[in-house]
């Protein structure tokens, strides 16, 4: 059949580029480890080195047309392309084309794949003896990751996903037996709307330059075992320096993201997809401090090798739990099951056990000291430190792991109860552990410290961390009761050792370092990290709803709340127009517009609080979900004071879109009678005066008469319903009652005959009964020391790694 | 011994003590049938939401009650209290993750996770051309 309308060569280019991907990587990685290993001359082997690097380009020119062809494609909107139909569509904003690449798994890896090559050139600039060894593993990954792109069957088996796939090619539907199908296909089915967000736009690429940079200490240690030589520890130094600050920071930008636009209320989970992200940066810091030791005094070379290799195996293994659908039910991100999953576990193993393999085979050769560490030595205590990071990071990932031991063994174990408990349980005392060697460890000197040295330091800091965390015990009302005083314990010990850390680094930087900034890349680092910990244990622990519902208007008693599932009753119901209490404020739900550009409709939250005569408002908002949803994805909004945030979201509301033009249709019934309405009947059971259930609706004076009602929709629910009215001398109001899941509304208008009890009630249905929606409101104190950390940390990492950049060249001239 | 291996003999039988205590607070997938024989025992099920009863939900009483009722592919139902407000997207979804227990014959839920058919992946069917007029 010849389809009309479509635009083929995109396609062709880019699945062509994504072969030449294939074939290039695998000429370079072959070229690249024959020219660095193989016993040939040096003529021959320059010769390799030339195809090595011509291929790597090559490589590098196909990974950057695939990226322009499918930006081609998304762009123009060609939606004859699978990727295109399912991740973008005519209406999104042109600073969301980018997102498209993330959300689906092929663009990922490209990027992934982009980050690899970027990397690599970066490397051969440099210059580096390792050349050979790193930029060959490093093309056998981008080989690995080709294969994921290139979505042939071989043997009946499908290898990869191809990102330029027509979608008549990859689906089988009706509308394609229509040669001008692609007239009916307007439309994409769009980008999610949790990804139409400027963080989604940032923090994928910062995230897989992380991940992509893990390779580089992974690769170096390899190289250096085939080679029996330790001198690429140097080289690695810079670039785990590296790999930790941009991993860290993505990592931090996703916890941004989720706190900006998800609505678990909070920056961090512990979901399975962030503890895969973390995990490795984890391992990865315990091999920066571990190669530190190697690099001042000659220990650790083992677990400097063993913490790289597994840093980088623990990215793969990642990818491969997020990727595969295996997650399923623990996690709340949905990716995609591409049936790959065969190809995702070979592609940690391939990685994985030859790698572990050749450490083992050369363990005994490398080198490693017989004399034991001095106790007042920091290479001993970076070591404990290193040690205590890759055990909490080992207890992280077993812990997430448990829906691959299901898989593997059948069972049906299931998550813990409180998830987050479980995990906080624990690293609660790594955080302790690594805030009180973060303190203390910079004042010991390599290899044997004086007492006097210490003594002559430490005790500042320690006092003035002391006498900071007693005050802050003491006055900063810490009561986190929820698990037990055990828990609050540990929680007010952290704080003492978060503070200490900050306050050592602090003084480090001034008492020991005398304020030669350039120096004290470390102590930033330390001192972010620090900040970081106080930021997560007072937000944490401090964390206030400030939406507890106390309006009054439910239905149920308080001693409900203690019922089995515990009643959280964090939603406030705020009415249009209505000044509602909500705690410390007053809040009134003001008015909604909807933003033209991306549709999202905001919604007007004034706040004044009863104290003082502060008054600011807030706009939270929601946006129509479009992947087979009719619902929507509600978007947080928050008050940032330099101490805390109020942090709000929609969590339902009542869609008002329609003028509401039908009116109360009059309707005559007596105690007993049954009315139909368009989907059920109401019947009145009784009239009550002055009803004491409901003495809130009307005043003192007033004479109130109710009907109850009873609401049967035909779908079988029951409600209750008592329209009523109250009168005051010849005046008299209504007071209408709802049915919101039925669209109901019912007045009570008269009595029409009182001797034969005839009475008129309004009976009103429509898709707007009334404006009303429901919310949520958080305050987290001390945030901001939460992000200000993650970018001190940041910046240390990047101090760190420039200084020993200058220092190298100093020496090289 | 010297005191680094010392250390990590400790740390390791640390985690070795964490990652038993763990497996204690682990809970259980469970059919309908099978949580309803253990009133009271923190169970998951995986349901899906019985269409031929109302989902109730009304803000105006109480944004924090929703009660439904789930069933599981064994045909077992069973009546879900939910005190929180009711999830986006509800009845789009073609699985539910319930997280709680079963008190007097209802399952009173702690948390509900969705599995919606189609948040990344294209199913099929889905590809529904506008009528050609």
């Amino acid at each position: 059949m010849n389809y009309i309308g479509e635009h083929l060569l995109p396609g062709q280019i880019g699945h062509f580029f994504t072969l030449l991907f294939l074939v290039s990587s695998l000429v370079a990685t072959i070229a690249f480890f024959v020219a660095g290993y193989g016993r040939i001359t040096q003529e021959e082997k320059n010769a390799w080195n030339r195809l090595a690097r011509i291929s790597f380009a090559v490589e590098t020119i196909s990974i950057l047309t695939m990226f322009a062809t499918l930006y081609y494609i998304i762009s123009h909107h060609y939606f004859e392309y699978k990727y295109a139909y399912n991740h973008s569509d005519k209406g999104l904003q042109l600073e969301y084309l980018l997102s498209c690449f993330w959300e689906g798994q092929e663009g990922s890896f490209m990027l992934w794949a982009f980050w690899h090559c970027f990397l690599g050139w970066i490397f051969i600039a440099r210059k580096s003896f390792w050349e050979n060894g790193v930029l060959g593993v490093l093309n056998f990954a981008q080989f690995c990751l080709s294969t994921m792109l290139i979505g042939l069957y071989f043997w009946g088996n499908k290898v990869g996903s191809n990102p330029f796939i027509l979608l008549r090619l990859d689906t089988e539907a009706p509308i394609f037996k229509n040669p001008e199908y692609l007239t009916l296909l307007r439309d994409g089915k769009g980008l999610n709307t949790l990804l139409q967000n400027y963080w989604m736009v940032i923090h994928p690429p910062v995230l897989f330059l992380g991940f992509a940079s893990t390779i580089i200490p992974f690769a170096l240690a390899i190289a250096g075992l085939l080679a029996k030589s330790s001198t690429w520890t140097k080289t690695a130094l810079s670039w785990a320096g590296f790999s930790a600050a941009v991993l860290g920071l993505g990592v931090m930008m996703g916890a941004a993201w989720a706190y900006e636009s998800l609505t678990f209320g909070g920056y961090w989970a512990w979901d399975p997809v962030e503890n895969a992200s973390m995990v490795p940066w984890l391992i990865l810091i315990a091999g920066l401090h571990t190669n530190l030791i190697f690099h001042h005094t000659g220990y650790s070379l083992r677990a400097t090798c063993f913490f790289y290799i597994l840093s980088f195996c623990l990215i793969l293994y990642s990818t491969f739990l997020t990727r595969s659908g295996i997650l399923g039910d623990t996690s709340v991100h949905a990716f995609t099951d591409l049936e790959m999953n065969t190809q995702l576990v070979l592609f940690v193993l391939v990685f994985f056990l030859p790698a572990l393999g050749l450490f083992f085979f050369r363990y005994r050769s490398l080198p490693a000291k017989e004399k034991e560490e001095d106790s007042y030595s920091r290479e001993f205590w970076l070591f404990i430190g290193s040690l205590v990071l890759f055990l909490s990071g080992l207890i992280i990932i077993a812990q997430t792991s448990v829906p691959v031991f299901n898989k593997i063994f059948g069972t049906k174990i299931a998550p813990p109860e409180d998830v987050e408990f479980a995990y906080n349980q624990v690293q609660i005392f790594v955080a302790i552990v690594i805030g009180l060697l973060t303190a203390v460890t910079q004042y010991l000197k390599y290899k044997t410290t004086t007492r006097s040295y210490l003594g002559k330091n430490i005790w500042g800091p320690t006092v003035l961390a002391l006498v900071i965390s007693l005050l802050i015990s003491w006055l900063g009302d810490i009561n986190y009761a929820k698990k037990g005083p055990g828990f609050l314990w540990a929680i007010h010990v952290a704080l003492f050792a978060a503070i200490y850390s900050v306050i050592a680094n602090t003084s480090y930087i001034w008492l020991v370092l005398k304020g030669k900034i350039k120096a004290a890349g470390a102590s930033v680092a330390h001192l972010g990290f620090g900040l970081m910990l106080v930021g997560i244990l007072i937000s944490s622990s401090k964390k206030t709803v400030l939406s507890w519902n106390t309006t009054g208007i439910t239905p149920l008693s308080t001693d409900n709340k203690k019922s089995a599932a515990g009643d959280p009753a964090e939603n406030i119901t705020l009415f249009k127009g209505v000044r509602t209490d909500m705690g410390k404020y007053w809040v009134t739900y003001k008015n909604d517009s909807i933003r033209s550009t991306d549709k999202k409709r905001f919604f007007d939250i004034a706040f004044e609080s009863k104290k003082g005569n502060e008054q600011f408002s807030l706009y939270p908002d929601v946006m129509k979900q479009n992947k087979g949803g009719e619902g929507f994805a509600a978007n947080p909004a928050a008050r940032h004071y330099w101490n805390k945030d109020i942090f709000v979201y929609i969590t339902s509301f009542q869609d008002t879109d329609q003028t509401d033009t039908s009116r109360f249709q009059p309707k005559n019934i007596r105690v007993g009678d049954t009315l139909m309405y368009n989907s059920g009947w109401m019947r009145l059971d009784s009239v009550s005066v002055n009803p004491a259930s409901k003495q809130h609706l009307f005043e003192a004076g007033e004479m109130a008469l109710f009907l109850n009602m009873t609401v049967e929709a035909k779908n079988g629910g029951r409600y209750p319903l008592t329209p009523g009215m109250a009168i005051r001398g010849t005046q008299w109001r209504p007071i209408i009652d709802t049915v919101v899941a039925q669209s109901l509304a019912v007045s009570f208008n008269k009595v029409v005959d009182e001797k034969k009890g005839l009475l008129e009630i309004g009976v009103k249905q429509n898709a707007s009964v009334s404006s009303l929606l429901t919310l949520k409101v958080y305050e987290f104190p001390m945030i901001n020391l939460l992000w200000l950390g993650t970018i001190l940390m940041v910046t240390g990492f990047f101090m760190a790694v420039f200084q020993r950049a200058q220092k190298r060249a100093s020496a090289a001239s | 011994m010297n005191k680094t291996s010392i250390a990590l003999l400790i740390f390791i039988a640390a985690a070795i003590v964490v990652l038993i205590s763990y497996t204690g607070d682990l809970t259980t997938y469970e059919t309908i049938a099978s949580a309803k024989e253990r009133p009271g025992k923190f169970v998951n099920l995986i349901t899906t939401i019985d269409k031929q009863h109302p989902i109730e939900y009304d803000p105006v009483k109480n944004p924090n009650y929703l009660t439904f009722t789930a069933k599981d592919s064994l045909g077992a139902s069973i009546r879900v209290i939910y005190r929180n407000n009711k999830p986006t997207d509800m009845e789009k979804s073609d699985r539910l993750v319930l997280k709680g227990k079963v008190v007097d014959g209802q399952f009173e839920c702690k948390d509900i996770l969705m599995k919606c058919p189609s948040k990344y992946k294209d199913a099929p069917n889905q590809i529904v051309a506008p009528a050609a007029s």
